[in-house]
C-alpha cells in the first residue's frame, strides 16, 4: 500500500505552519477537535473536584468562594468553549462541505481566524480562571457580575465574548456555503439532515450570540464607565441583563442540541440500514426549533421578578417547543421500526441520546410549567434536567458522531470492543450521576451551595460515584482513539456502507474533498430494500470481515501504512 | 478559471454571490447586536419619558444634523463607486473611495466635537455627572437628575458603538482604496467594493435611527 498511498489532506504537508495556516476545513476541525477536547477535560476537573466536596454534607475540601468558583469554571468552560463549538465547528466543519459536495467552505479564511479568536477567548478566559477565578456562576447576572463584583467577571466575560464571535463567523460560513455551493443535483430536500441541523443552528447563532455581545458589553461598560444600565441605583433595570442574557442563553442551549439531532438522526438511518422516517418532517423540526427557542427565553425568569402575565405567555410557548424536538423523537422510533438494527458503538450513542433526550425534554415541561417551576427553581432538579439535555443529549451526540466519521477522519477504525464497553460506562455512569439529583432537587436540594441538609447525602454520594464512572467513561476514548490512530485497522473508504457524499471519496479524504465534483442523482439515505433471511447489506459485509479476520476489535493493522 | 477565483469556487459569480451572502449574514448578527441597544433605549424611554426628553435637549441638534448630512453624501459616494467599478471607470472610483473616506472622517470628528462639548458640560455618566442648566425646572433632585444620567449612558453607548462601526469601515475602505489604486477592481470582479458598500450603508442606517430617537425626541 505504502507506493500507491494517496494523498490525502493529513499527509498533505507535515510542516507545523502547514497546520496553524491551513485553509483547509478538514484541518481546522482538527485544530478544533484538538482543542475543544482539552476545555473539555478542563471543565470535567472541576466537575471531579465539586463532586468531591459534595460526598459530605459539610463543605470541608474547599471553601464556599472556591466551591462558586469551581462550578462557575465548570459552567463557562461546558458551556462556551465545549458545547457550543462542539459538533458544529469539529463534525460541521469537517462534513458539512463533504455531504453537500463541496471543495470546501465558503469562506476558509474566515473559517481559519475563527479558530483564532475562539482560541484567544479561551485562553482569556483561562487566565481569568488563573488570576483569581470567577464566582458568577456561568450566567454572570448582574449585580454579582456588576456592582458586587469581587473576581476576575470581567475578562472570563471578555474571553466568552470574543469566543462568541468565532462561532458567529462558522455559521455565517456555514450558511453561505449550504446555500451557494451545493453539488449539481444536490437539492436542499436531498441534503443530509446534518446539514439541516447545521443550517438551523447557524440561525440561532447568527440571531442570538450578538445580544449575549451586547449584554457583556454593556455590563463591561458599567463597570469601567458607569453607564448604569443595569444598576437600579442610577434608574437602571438588572432584570434587563436578564432578558438579554437568556434571551441567546436559551437559544444556545438549542445550539448545543440541534446539532446533536442532526447526527443522531444520521446514525440512526445507517444503523437500520433504511431510510429515515419522515425526512421533511425531521428538516422543518430543526428550523421549527430554530424558530420557536427565541421565543420562550422568559421561563428563565419566572421567580425573578417579571410579570405574571409574562410568566404565563412565556409558559405557555414554551410547551410549544417540545413539539418539534417530540416529532423527531417519534421519527426516529419510526425509522427503527422494521429496521435491520446493528448496536455498533455510534448506535449505542445513538440509542443512549433518544432516552436521555427524552428524559431531559419531558422535564424540561415540568420547568416550563409556571408552578411547578416555582418549587423546583434553583434545586437540583434543573441541574438534572439540563444535564440530560446538554450531556445525555449533546454529548452522546457528539461522541456518536465522533466514532461513525473517525474512521473518515482520521482512515482509521477505533476498536469496537472498547468503544462499545465505554458507550454502556457513560451511559450508566451518566444515569448515576444525575438521577439522583431530579430526587435531590425535587426533594429541595438547591444547587450552587457545597453544604446540604444530611438526609441528602445518600443520593449524592450515588451522585459522585456516578460521576467516577462517567470519568473513566469519557478517558476510554480518549485513549482508544488516539490509539486508533497508529495501530487501528485501515477504514477503507466507507466501513459502514452508509449514504452520503462524504463516504463516496477515500479516508482520509484528499485536499479538495472529491476527486471530481460529484453530482447526485438520488434522494438522502437511499439504503436498498432489506431482503429477509440473508441479512443486509452491511451483516453481509460484517460476515466477510470477520471470516477474513478483519472485525477483532483489536485485530493489528492487515497492511503497514507507512508515512510517506 | 480567472485568477481572483479561488479554488473552491466554480465561476466567478458564484463566488460573487457567495461573498454577498456572507455579507447580509453578517448585517444581519450586527442588526441583532444593535437591537440590544435599541431595547434597553425603548425601554428605559417608557419607564422615563420627561428625562428622555430633558436629556435629548442637551444635545446639539445642528452638529446631528450636519453629521447626518455628512454620512448621507457619504453613503451616496459608496453607491457611486460601486457603479464606477461595475463601469471600469477607475480614476473615478479611486476618487470616489477617497471622497467617502473623507466624509467618514469628518463625521466622526464632528462627533469628537459632541463628545467634548459633554465632557465638558459635566453630561458623561459617571461620578461627575451632573446637570447644570436643565431646561425642565423640576429636574433638580438627585432621583430625577439620574434617570436623565440613564439617558445620557444610552446615548454614549450607542452612538460610541456606531462610532467604532465608523471606525472599522474607513479602515477597510482604507485598505479597498489602496487595492483600487492598484487597479485590482474592474467590471468582471469588484466584490470587495460591493460588500465593504453594504456595509457602509448598514452603518449609515444605523444612524438613521439613532438621530431622529435621540436628537430629535424633545
Amino acid at each position: 500500500m505504502a507506493e500507491t498511498l494517496p494523498r490525502n489532506y493529513l499527509n498533505a504537508d507535515y510542516s507545523i505552519w502547514s497546520w496553524f495556516l491551513t485553509k483547509d476545513h478538514k484541518r481546522i476541525a482538527i485544530l478544533y477537535l484538538i482543542s475543544i477536547t482539552l476545555f473539555f477535560f478542563v471543565g470535567g476537573a472541576a466537575a471531579v473536584l465539586f463532586r468531591l466536596e459534595l460526598m459530605t454534607p459539610k463543605g470541608d475540601l474547599v471553601i464556599s468562594e472556591n466551591y462558586n468558583k469551581l462550578f462557575t469554571l465548570h459552567g463557562i468552560i461546558m458551556v462556551f468553549f465545549f458545547l457550543v463549538p462542539s459538533i458544529p465547528a469539529v463534525l460541521g466543519n469537517f462534513l458539512l462541505p463533504m455531504m453537500i459536495g463541496a471543495r470546501d467552505l465558503a469562506f476558509p479564511k474566515l473559517n481559519l481566524f475563527s479558530w483564532y479568536v475562539f482560541m484567544i477567548g479561551g485562553i482569556i478566559s483561562i487566565i481569568a480562571i488563573i488570576v483569581g477565578g470567577v464566582d458568577t456562576g456561568w450566567t454572570f447576572y448582574t449585580p454579582y457580575s456588576s456592582t458586587y463584583a469581587n473576581s476576575q467577571v470581567l475578562l472570563a466575560a471578555i474571553g466568552v465574548f470574543i469566543a462568541g464571535f468565532s462561532t458567529i463567523m462558522t455559521a455565517v460560513n456555514f450558511i453561505a456555503t449550504t446555500h451557494t455551493m451545493r453539488a449539481p443535483g444536490m437539492t436542499w430536500f436531498r441534503m443530509p439532515l446534518f446539514v439541516w441541523a447545521m443550517y438551523a443552528t447557524s440561525l440561532i447563532i447568527l440571531l442570538g450570540t450578538p445580544v449575549l455581545a451586547i449584554a457583556i458589553v454593556l455590563v463591561g461598560l458599567e463597570r469601567f464607565f458607569h453607564l448604569g444600565i443595569f444598576d437600579p441605583a442610577l434608574g437602571g433595570d438588572p432584570l434587563l441583563f436578564q432578558h438579554l442574557f437568556w434571551f441567546y442563553s436559551h437559544p444556545a442551549v438549542y445550539i448545543m442540541l440541534i446539532p446533536s439531532q442532526g447526527v443522531v438522526s444520521e446514525l440512526i438511518t445507517c444503523f437500520s440500514r433504511k431510510r429515515v422516517f419522515g425526512y421533511a418532517f425531521i428538516a422543518f423540526s430543526s428550523l421549527a426549533i430554530a424558530v420557536l427557542g427565541f421565543l420562550v427565553w422568559g421561563h428563565h425568569m419566572f421567580v425573578s421578578g417579571q410579570s405574571a402575565t409574562a410568566g404565563m405567555i412565556f409558559s405557555f410557548l414554551s410547551m410549544f417547543v417540545a413539539v418539534p424536538s417530540a416529532v423527531k423523537v417519534f421519527n426516529w422510533t419510526a425509522t427503527l421500526y422494521k429496521g435491520s438494527i446493528h448496536f455498533d458503538t455510534p448506535m449505542l450513542y445513538a440509542l443512549g441520546f433518544i432516552g436521555l433526550f427524552t428524559m431531559g425534554g419531558l422535564t424540561g415541561i415540568f420547568l416550563a410549567t409556571l408552578a411547578v417551576d416555582v418549587h423546583v427553581h434553583d434545586t437540583y432538579f434543573v441541574v438534572a434536567h439540563f444535564h440530560y439535555i446538554m450531556v445525555g443529549g449533546a454529548v452522546m451526540g457528539y461522541l456518536g458522531g465522533i466514532h461513525f466519521w473517525w474512521p473518515k477522519m482520521t482512515g482509521r477504525m477505533y476498536p469496537e470492543g472498547w468503544g462499545r464497553i465505554s458507550a454502556i460506562l457513560i451511559f450508566v455512569g451518566f444515569n448515576l450521576t444525575f438521577f439522583p439529583q431530579f430526587i435531590l432537587g425535587y426533594l429541595g436540594m438547591p444547587r450552587r451551595y457545597h453544604f446540604y441538609a444530611d438526609e441528602f447525602q445518600v443520593l449524592n454520594v450515588m451522585s459522585s460515584a456516578g460521576a467516577s464512572i462517567l470519568g473513566i467513561g469519557y478517558l476510554f476514548p480518549l485513549g482508544y482513539l488516539l490509539w486508533s490512530l497508529r495501530y487501528g485497522r485501515p477504514a477503507g473508504d466507507n466501513p459502514w456502507l452508509a449514504k452520503g457524499l462524504e463516504w463516496t471519496t477515500p479516508s482520509p479524504p484528499p485536499t479538495s474533498n472529491f476527486l471530481e465534483t460529484p453530482i447526485v442523482r438520488e434522494p438522502a439515505y437511499n439504503y436498498p430494500p432489506l431482503g429477509d433471511g440473508e441479512g443486509d447489506d452491511l451483516r453481509q459485509e460484517k460476515i466477510r470481515r470477520r471470516r477474513q479476520g478483519e472485525w477483532h476489535p483489536t485485530h493489528p493493522p492487515r497492511e503497514k501504512v507507512t508515512s510517506s | 478559471m480567472s485568477a481572483h477565483v479561488a479554488h473552491h469556487f466554480d465561476d466567478a459569480e458564484q463566488q460573487f454571490v457567495t461573498a454577498n451572502l456572507g455579507m447580509w449574514l453578517f448585517l444581519a448578527t450586527e442588526v441583532m447586536f444593535f437591537s440590544g441597544l435599541f431595547a434597553a433605549y425603548t425601554i428605559y424611554r417608557y419607564l422615563y419619558p420627561e428625562a428622555f426628553h430633558e436629556g435629548s435637549r442637551h444635545l446639539d441638534i445642528v452638529l446631528g444634523t450636519i453629521n447626518t448630512g455628512v454620512l448621507l453624501l457619504s453613503s451616496l459616494t459608496v453607491a457611486l463607486s460601486v457603479h464606477a467599478a461595475q463601469t471600469n471607470q477607475r480614476k473615478l472610483l479611486v476618487w470616489l473611495l477617497a471622497a467617502t473616506i473623507v466624509l467618514g472622517a469628518v463625521f466622526l470628528g464632528i462627533k469628537a466635537v459632541e463628545y467634548s462639548h459633554k465632557f465638558h458640560e459635566g453630561l458623561v455618566p459617571g461620578a461627575g455627572f451632573e446637570l447644570r442648566h436643565p431646561h425642565d425646572e423640576t429636574f433638580t433632585d438627585s432621583g430625577r437628575v439620574r434617570q436623565v444620567e440613564l439617558f445620557f449612558a444610552v446615548y454614549f453607548a450607542m452612538t460610541g458603538f456606531h462610532a467604532v462601526h465608523m471606525i472599522i469601515g474607513l479602515g477597510i475602505f482604507i485598505t479597498v482604496l489602496v487595492l483600487a489604486i492598484r487597479g485590482t477592481f474592474h467590471s468582471e470582479y469588484y466584490t470587495p467594493v460591493e460588500i465593504t458598500g453594504l456595509y457602509w450603508h448598514f452603518v449609515d442606517i444605523i444612524w438613521i435611527f439613532l438621530f431622529p430617537l435621540l436628537y430629535l425626541v424633545a
